[in-house]
């Protein structure tokens, strides 16, 4: 019987691949429904191997299709979108629709509850609270290490903008603490802020006279992890308007010496322009990443004195007390988030609607 | 290179050259500000070469030499390599408990996933930029942003359906699971940065081999990757830089044998406590910087274009 069903399909798969491949849009709206009747009516591990298994046949159906007709190009770039699919996309489509049903990870029941996930996190009387803090601490870091970042970026990159000696070599000094790992950074900070025999509350006290411990109250406590934050990441903006300035065609700079213009004039109206572009997009990373702020947090302060952040209050949701459908809600609604910042970003930075 | 008005140029990128000299006042100045930037950096690796007991002293101990006399005696101690070499040699205690495997494991896992999931990200990503850059699909741009989207994403978004998603096929804590996952993150910064290398090949001399009977594979090993070397060694170590160090996934994605050094740094400190041993993680940290620093250093050049997605060139 097993052998039976084993030969069947081992002669149906490559008839399936054939039907799929000619009518390669068809397959996937086949795929579709059938992945969308497997997630409802599934539990969750079932439906991952159904899902799984259609959308590689969607993607080797793709290939077929494309080596056929010689699109050399589709053939090269479908490996790299079959991978993204995949570890990004389908974990993502999962947990979209995950996010409409009553689920936890250590029970298999699951039951479909609409949009009462998401009515929950956000007006619950017992769960919301915590969520709003969380999103709140983390709107609060995200401005604070963010403007940190771009401002002390900004300088770095305005000291490095020039050719001089040994140039190269300074450079990599000020690059390293992007290197350095969070955790590797982070369990230092612990170290400098410590009351004891930390370096830096050893200067404070020597300073003050008194015993401070950096990290006692919350702004303390804030502060400690943006110092941080902020100190590793100021490289990366750097490095992106290193790459503006260095940009700027000189002849520019000698028609404004010709002119007389002034320092401040120069640097709006030559300067700035190349930069822009870069600048937003330093400021859209450093903003992505100020939402991931959880591994700072974990190694730092554990999310004491009021610290705690969006993503590490996630992962304890999701992965600690297995509230996985209301963890699922919790980064929709981030998701939201990044993509509305994201858009305003690209509408601010596009010349054209600047101009208008 | 097409004359359509590219995405990023359409949001206000140009691409020009040049850069003005300075003298050595600058690099003074610079060399100061560097020098204090680096302070924290410079503190870890002189942890590393102090002797055990001086870690906790007070007042600090800080530097090996006293600098020409610029840091007070009280302030220097004698250097030693011992801390380098009880890394590999010492039992760490995680969880309180004392555990039998050393960092000499947790290296070995931090280099077999890190440098697998590059070199697979590298081989899938080329290919990929590849197509991009000399057969443009319809909607070419389009694919592309959805490509950079998936480095945008927020991390934490991901994380529950790809944690469960990992529980349902019995991938947590395997090597494979890990590396498939670095993988995908490193592919947005690979096809990117190795389209914006294979855009600015001349495209004379692939057409002239075709003219003369290459096949399209032979053109693209022979011909097109011998003159991309160099982007992908910058690529390379941009997605070194990226994955080495990552700690959040590999906290919750890998188990007691595929822990990375970052994980089991987090966990010798968090269990210790005041009982942590000091000397011994920056040592640890140490020789964790060591690798990437060099190669970082000698591919600053390349990088640059890394970062900046290849949106400025030079």
């Amino acid at each position: 019987m097993q052998l039976m069903s084993t030969i069947q399909s081992a002669k149906t798969a490559p008839a399936l691949l054939e039907l799929s491949a000619g009518n390669w849009r068809l397959a996937v709206l086949v795929g579709l429904v059938v992945s969308a009747l497997a997630v409802v009516a599934l539990p969750a591990s079932g439906s991952f191997w159904v899902v799984g298994a259609m959308s590689a046949l969607v993607a080797a159906a793709f290939a077929v299709n494309a080596y056929r007709r010689r699109y050399y190009g589709g053939l090269l770039v479908a490996p790299a979108i079959a991978v993204l699919f995949v570890m990004n996309i389908f974990p993502l489509l999962w947990s979209l629709g995950l996010s409409f049903f009553a689920y936890q990870s250590n029970l298999q029941s699951i039951r479909f509850v609409g949009l009462n996930n998401y009515i929950k996190v956000l007006t619950d009387e017992v769960a919301a609270p915590a969520n709003w803090n969380a999103l709140i601490n983390t709107a609060m870091f995200a401005v604070c290490t963010v403007s940190v970042q771009m401002i002390v970026g900004f300088l770095l990159a305005m000291l490095f903008a020039k050719q001089f000696p040994l140039r190269k070599y300074l450079l990599i000094l000020v690059l390293t603490p992007m290197m350095l790992s969070v955790v590797a950074s982070g369990v230092f900070f612990t170290y400098y802020y410590d009351p004891t025999f930390g370096i830096l509350s050893y200067v404070i006290n020597s300073l003050a006279g008194g015993q401070f411990i950096v990290m006692d109250s919350k702004a303390g406590a804030v502060a400690g992890i943006v110092f941080a934050d902020a100190w590793m990441w100021s490289p990366f903006v750097m490095l992106l308007v290193l790459a503006g300035l260095v940009s700027v065609p000189r002849y520019l700079y000698e028609a404004a010496a010709i002119d007389r213009v002034s320092a401040w004039r120069r640097f709006w109206s030559i300067t700035f322009p190349y930069i822009r572009g870069l600048l937003m997009l330093a400021l859209l990373f450093r903003t992505i990443e100020a939402f991931k702020l959880a591994d700072l947090v974990i190694v730092l302060t554990k999310g004491g004195n009021d610290t705690m952040t969006i993503s590490y209050h996630l992962i304890r949701i999701a992965n600690e007390q297995n509230k996985t459908s209301e963890g699922a809600a919790i980064s929709y609604i981030i998701l939201f988030i990044v993509i509305v910042l994201t858009n305003l970003y690209l509408y601010v930075a596009n010349p054209k609607n600047r101009e208008a | 290179m097409t004359d359509r008005v590219s995405f990023w140029e359409r949001i206000g990128f140009r691409s020009v050259g040049g850069i003005a000299e300075a003298g050595w006042g600058r690099t003074l100045v610079v060399a100061v500000v560097s020098f204090i930037y680096f302070l924290p950096v410079l503190f870890i690796i002189f942890t590393a070469i102090k002797p055990q007991g001086l870690a906790l002293s007070v007042p600090p101990t800080l530097s090996p030499t006293s600098f020409f006399g610029l840091i007070p005696d009280q302030f220097v101690f004698t250097p030693t390599l011992d801390n380098f070499a009880s890394v590999f040699s010492r039992v760490m205690t995680a969880g309180g408990q004392p555990e039998s495997t050393g960092f000499d494991r947790f290296f070995f896992n931090s280099i077999v996933i890190a440098s697998a999931s590059v070199l697979l990200a590298l081989v899938i990503g080329t290919l990929a930029a590849y197509g991009f850059s000399r057969y443009p699909l319809k909607g070419n741009d389009t694919y592309l942003f959805i490509i950079l989207t998936t480095r945008m994403l927020p991390a934490i978004v991901v994380i529950i359906p790809v944690i469960l998603m990992f529980r349902a096929v019995g991938l947590s804590g395997s090597y494979l699971g890990i590396i498939m996952l670095y993988t995908a993150f490193n592919l947005a910064f690979t096809v990117w940065m190795m389209k914006s290398f294979f855009d600015e090949l001349s495209t004379d001399v692939e057409d002239a081999a075709r003219i003369d009977g290459s096949s399209e594979i032979k053109v693209f090993f022979k011909i097109c990757l011998p003159q991309v070397i160099a982007g992908l060694a910058a690529t390379f170590v941009f997605g070194l830089i990226l994955t080495w160090n990552e700690f959040l996934f590999a906290l919750l994605l890998t188990g007691p044998d595929t822990r990375t050094v970052p994980v089991a740094m987090n966990q010798a400190v968090s269990s210790g406590g005041r009982g942590t041993d000091w000397t011994l993680l920056a040592a640890i940290e140490t020789l964790f910087l060591v690798p990437i620093f060099l190669a970082t250093f000698f591919l600053q050049d390349h990088l640059l274009r890394g970062v900046t997605f290849g949106t400025v060139r030079k």
